[in-house]
């Protein structure tokens, strides 16, 4: 399959995915979103890879995206575990409120 | 083609910018549903149709799923929306948001003035991926396996119902509570 | 039979791991029978080896054995090896055979005390570095033991931690005998400088091969090795330490100055002669030392009232008449005096020990008396020891060791009538102040009432080293007596002969004088204290005699005389630096730390968006750095 797709552009949509996925962590202050929002950062990382090895037509890049999935899969079902145990414990999901390990 | 890829990254900086700003929880996920949907056309289009495909069976289908079930156990509804609404006032995300525009115009910057030739994109297709996977990778899915296993086993371990311990230090404290 | 010779240090060695790791969980019997047997066996071990040795001698004169290599670094690889020779033999025999004793001794002295199994651990480690001191055939290990012993000196001095004054006193050896010890660890440095090794034969025969007679790299050897001497040997001007060294139990007492510790720097000097002769003026001094000091300490002793203190300062002057020996090239004569001094010293401490004992720890002579009758076995073995201290002539090996180094005081070609008279008076004092004790202690009448009588395991040693101080001296009997050298012919294996003047062969009268010297010192205290007392009253209305006596008692104002000069100005110094100029530098370190972070805390928030703003921010950063570069 041909395509010209410049790969600035992909970059580009890469970069500006993953500073929406910050500015969602920053932003929020619901555990959820934040969470959600680092999915979001995930998989801008993942397209860049992706658009890399397809640009040297190399697996690499999906394989990287494939660990990288591994991986959000871990840290989603350990910060949704730990969503639930804040929920439990603060009743409340205001990150603000979690300032325990203040210096 | 050129126009579908244009569509399909309107459709997700789109989608994506409506998951950080909603104040339901489940707007959101469906707001970055439809964000995964549209990367994986996007993925497809660069030619690497295995990963689209995973982005909708595991990102779309099964960690969303994920979120839905925990939303849901905790029942997130109005309430939440509401507090939300409290929450995001211009005060409090117009900080984030310049830094944030900052980061992208300097990112822009730089994917700008790099000078990189147009090519064509070929497709890499599964069979490539697999022997990529399983040969010389083979030791990183072995540490994805164990990652994984960890991440059940921690999933497992935390999500129990327990008293409500604040520290354990503080256990002759948490019978008055 | 020889190589039996690791098994001397060995046992008193592993005693002391066992009481020492495990003495709590050990029964007070089985800390006897461990700590006690294994010197004894080391003593029966030694008596086997010594017969075999004497009846097969080996080839060489010596017998070494090497046990294993202690370290390797470049050339230098000292090897832990055990050296036997004629010298060392004799050593090995008395620390091993009196150690022994005063052990069994012990076992009734200490029984009641609360730390048995540690001062039987100290005193087995006390033995075993004595031991290993003596074997060593190079002096790096000689060192190892000669530290070991100053250690264990110290832990025995204070082993009444309890009362400050003997933690004091502990110290006080310690850091004394330190003074010495460095002086001794810069002459091993020469040693090795010039020499290339530490091994003592090898030592020993490259020694008069690189230097000339009298060359000054000998002298300065030399002086330095009789620093080290000094100091553990309790000479002057290092003596300071041994008359509070009485803090001690007695018999640590005994073991310090009969078989251990003391006798250390006579082993030093008697082993290193090959040096000592190089340098002529360096044997002078050591003689001239061993002068001053056996009359210094002779006078020092005359005014003391504790029994122990006596008996400590009588030790410093006979080791100075040992030093005296060695000064004049007397090798055997000295070695001879310090087998005969250990007998009778090791006798002597043993009884004032079981008289304090039985007088509820009664020091003062004058609080003693009248205790002829009451403690008859401790009064004879007494009688015979200060018989020997005050070398009663013929019947006590004191008389026999002693005339040997007046004789040679004089006869010796290095010897000179000033040394000669002045050993001459320091035996007449000797004789004053063993015969006052002898005296205060066990006749006039009974000051204090006794408490209870010394048990089969104190006055068994007791005997057993009487029988020795009387009747040791007939191994070795002077040339118009009997001339009889079995000791100084197995001696003269390692040590070289005393070269005579020409033309002195008059023996005769010199024993004579010696004999009326210590007639002469009897007779006086006999006079003083039992006869006459009222002339002590008498000598006590005048000032001067007075202020004499307050100088002697204070051991000739030794310590005060460093307290002005050492220990006042480094206390103020101290004082001036009280709060350590170099430690400004570091609390400034800390200071500026503290502010740090302090002004950084507040970062810490807990608050994680603000941690994520801190990443973005840095990101920013990064990437401005990106762009402008």
């Amino acid at each position: 399959m041909k395509s010209s797709i410049s790969i600035e552009m992909v970059m580009l949509l890469a970069g500006l995915l993953f500073v929406l996925g910050i500015a969602g962590v920053i932003i929020r202050k619901n555990i959820i979103f934040m969470l959600l929002s680092v999915e979001v950062m995930l998989n801008a990382s993942g397209l860049a890879f992706v658009a890399a090895g397809s640009r040297w037509a190399q697996p690499d890049g999906q394989v990287m995206f494939i660990f990288i999935l591994a991986m959000a899969a871990a840290e989603v079902s350990i910060g949704l575990a730990l969503i639930l145990q804040i929920y439990h414990q603060h009743k409340s999901l205001d990150i603000d409120k979690l300032k325990e390990m203040k210096g | 083609m050129d126009s579908v890829f244009y569509i399909a990254a309107f459709v997700t900086v789109i989608s994506t910018i409506m998951v950080i700003t909603r104040h339901n929880p489940v707007h959101a996920l469906l707001y970055l549903v439809i964000s995964l949907l549209s990367l994986s056309m996007i993925f497809f289009l660069l030619g690497a149709p295995f990963a689209a495909l995973l982005e909708i069976i595991i990102y779309a289908g099964a960690i969303m799923v994920l979120f839905i079930f925990v939303i849901m156990l905790l029942n997130l509804g109005k309430e939440t929306a509401k507090q939300e609404k409290e929450w995001l006032k211009p005060k409090v995300w117009i900080g984030p948001a310049i830094l944030s525009a900052i980061l992208f115009a300097e990112l822009f910057y730089l994917i700008a003035i790099a000078h990189a030739a147009s090519y064509n994109l070929q497709t890499v297709n599964p069979k490539a991926v697999a022997l990529s996977l399983f040969r010389p990778y083979l030791i990183g899915v072995e540490l994805a396996a164990m990652l994984l296993m960890a991440g059940v086993v921690g999933a497992a371990h935390i999500g129990q119902h327990k008293k409500m311990v604040l520290h354990r230090f503080l256990k002759e404290e948490d019978d008055t509570l | 039979m020889n190589n039996l010779l690791w098994l001397v240090p060995t046992l008193p060695l592993v005693s002391f791991l066992i009481l020492a790791l495990a003495g709590k969980h050990v029964s007070r019997v089985w800390v006897a029978i461990i700590g006690a047997g294994s010197v004894s066996l080391s003593a029966i071990i030694t008596l086997i080896i010594g017969i075999s040795f004497l009846s097969l001698p080996p080839a060489t004169g010596n017998y070494s054995q090497t046990l294993w290599t202690w370290m390797q670094v470049g050339g230098f690889n000292p090897k832990i090896t055990l050296f036997l020779d004629a010298l060392s033999l004799i050593f090995v025999f008395v620390i091993t055979f009196i150690g022994a004793l005063i052990h069994i001794y012990s076992v009734g002295f200490m029984a009641d005390d609360k730390d048995y199994s540690r001062f039987f651990a100290c005193m087995n480690l006390f033995v075993f570095s004595m031991l290993l001191l003596v074997l060593a055939d190079n002096l790096l290990l000689l060192y190892l033991g000669w530290e070991g012993v100053g250690l264990c000196s110290y832990l025995l001095i204070g082993f009444w931690y309890e009362n400050p004054a003997n933690g004091y006193a502990a110290r006080k050896a310690f850091i004394i005998t330190r003074v010495g010890d460095t002086a001794m660890a810069i002459g091993l440095f020469v040693i090795f400088y010039q020499f290339g090794t530490l091994v003592i034969p090898d030592v020993l025969a490259k020694a008069p091969i690189l230097w000339h007679q009298g060359a000054y790299m000998a002298t300065i050897t030399a002086l330095l090795l009789l620093a080290g001497g000094v100091g553990k040997s309790a000479q002057l001007p290092l003596q300071t330490w041994l008359p509070d060294a009485m803090a001690g139990p007695s018999p640590v007492s005994a073991l310090i100055h009969a078989a251990t510790m003391v006798t250390a720097g006579v082993y030093l000097i008697a082993r290193m002669h090959v040096i000592f002769q190089l340098s002529p003026i360096a044997q002078m001094i050591v003689a001239v030392i061993g002068t001053a000091t056996l009359f210094i300490a002779g006078l020092s002793a005359l005014t003391q009232y504790d029994i122990k203190r006596v008996l400590a300062y009588s030790t410093i002057s006979q080791i100075g008449y040992m030093f005296l020996a060695l000064g004049v090239g007397a090798w055997t004569a000295a070695i001879f005096h310090f087998v005969i001094h250990a007998f009778f010293k090791a006798l002597l401490f043993l009884a004032a020990g079981a008289v304090i004992e039985a007088l509820h720890h009664e020091h003062n002579m004058f609080k003693m008396g009248g205790l002829k009758n009451k403690l008859p076995v401790i009064f004879w073995t007494f009688l015979v020891g200060s018989a020997s201290l005050a070398a009663l002539p013929l019947i006590s090996a004191g008389f026999y060791s002693k005339d040997q180094i007046l004789w040679y005081a004089w006869a010796s070609q290095s010897g000179n009538p000033l040394l000669w008279f002045i050993a001459l008076l320091g035996a007449f004092i000797t004789a004053l102040y063993t015969t006052r004790m002898m005296i205060l202690v066990f006749w006039g009448e009974a000051k204090t009432a006794i408490g209870h009588h010394p048990g089969k395991l104190m006055t068994v040693p007791l005997i057993i080293l009487a029988f020795f101080s009387l009747f040791a001296g007939f191994i070795e009997l002077p040339h118009n007596f009997g001339h009889f050298t079995l000791f100084s012919n197995l001696l003269h294996q390692v040590l070289p002969e005393t070269v005579l003047k020409a033309g002195i062969n008059t023996e005769l009268q010199f024993q004579v004088l010696a004999s009326l010297s210590t007639f002469g010192g009897i007779y006086l205290a006999y006079i003083f204290y039992y006869k006459q007392p009222q002339r002590i009253e008498k000598l006590k209305q005048s000032g001067f005699a007075m202020n004499l006596y307050f100088f002697w008692f204070s051991g000739w104002g030794f310590d005060k005389l460093y307290n002005v000069l050492i220990v006042k100005p480094i206390v103020f110094i101290a004082n001036i630096n009280k709060n350590d100029v170099v430690d400004k530098l570091y609390q400034g370190i800390t200071f500026v730390t503290i502010r740090l972070y302090q002004s950084l805390s507040f970062t810490q928030s807990g608050s994680l968006r603000w941690y994520v703003m801190g990443l973005v921010i840095g990101a920013i950063i990064i990437l401005s750095i990106q762009i402008m570069l």
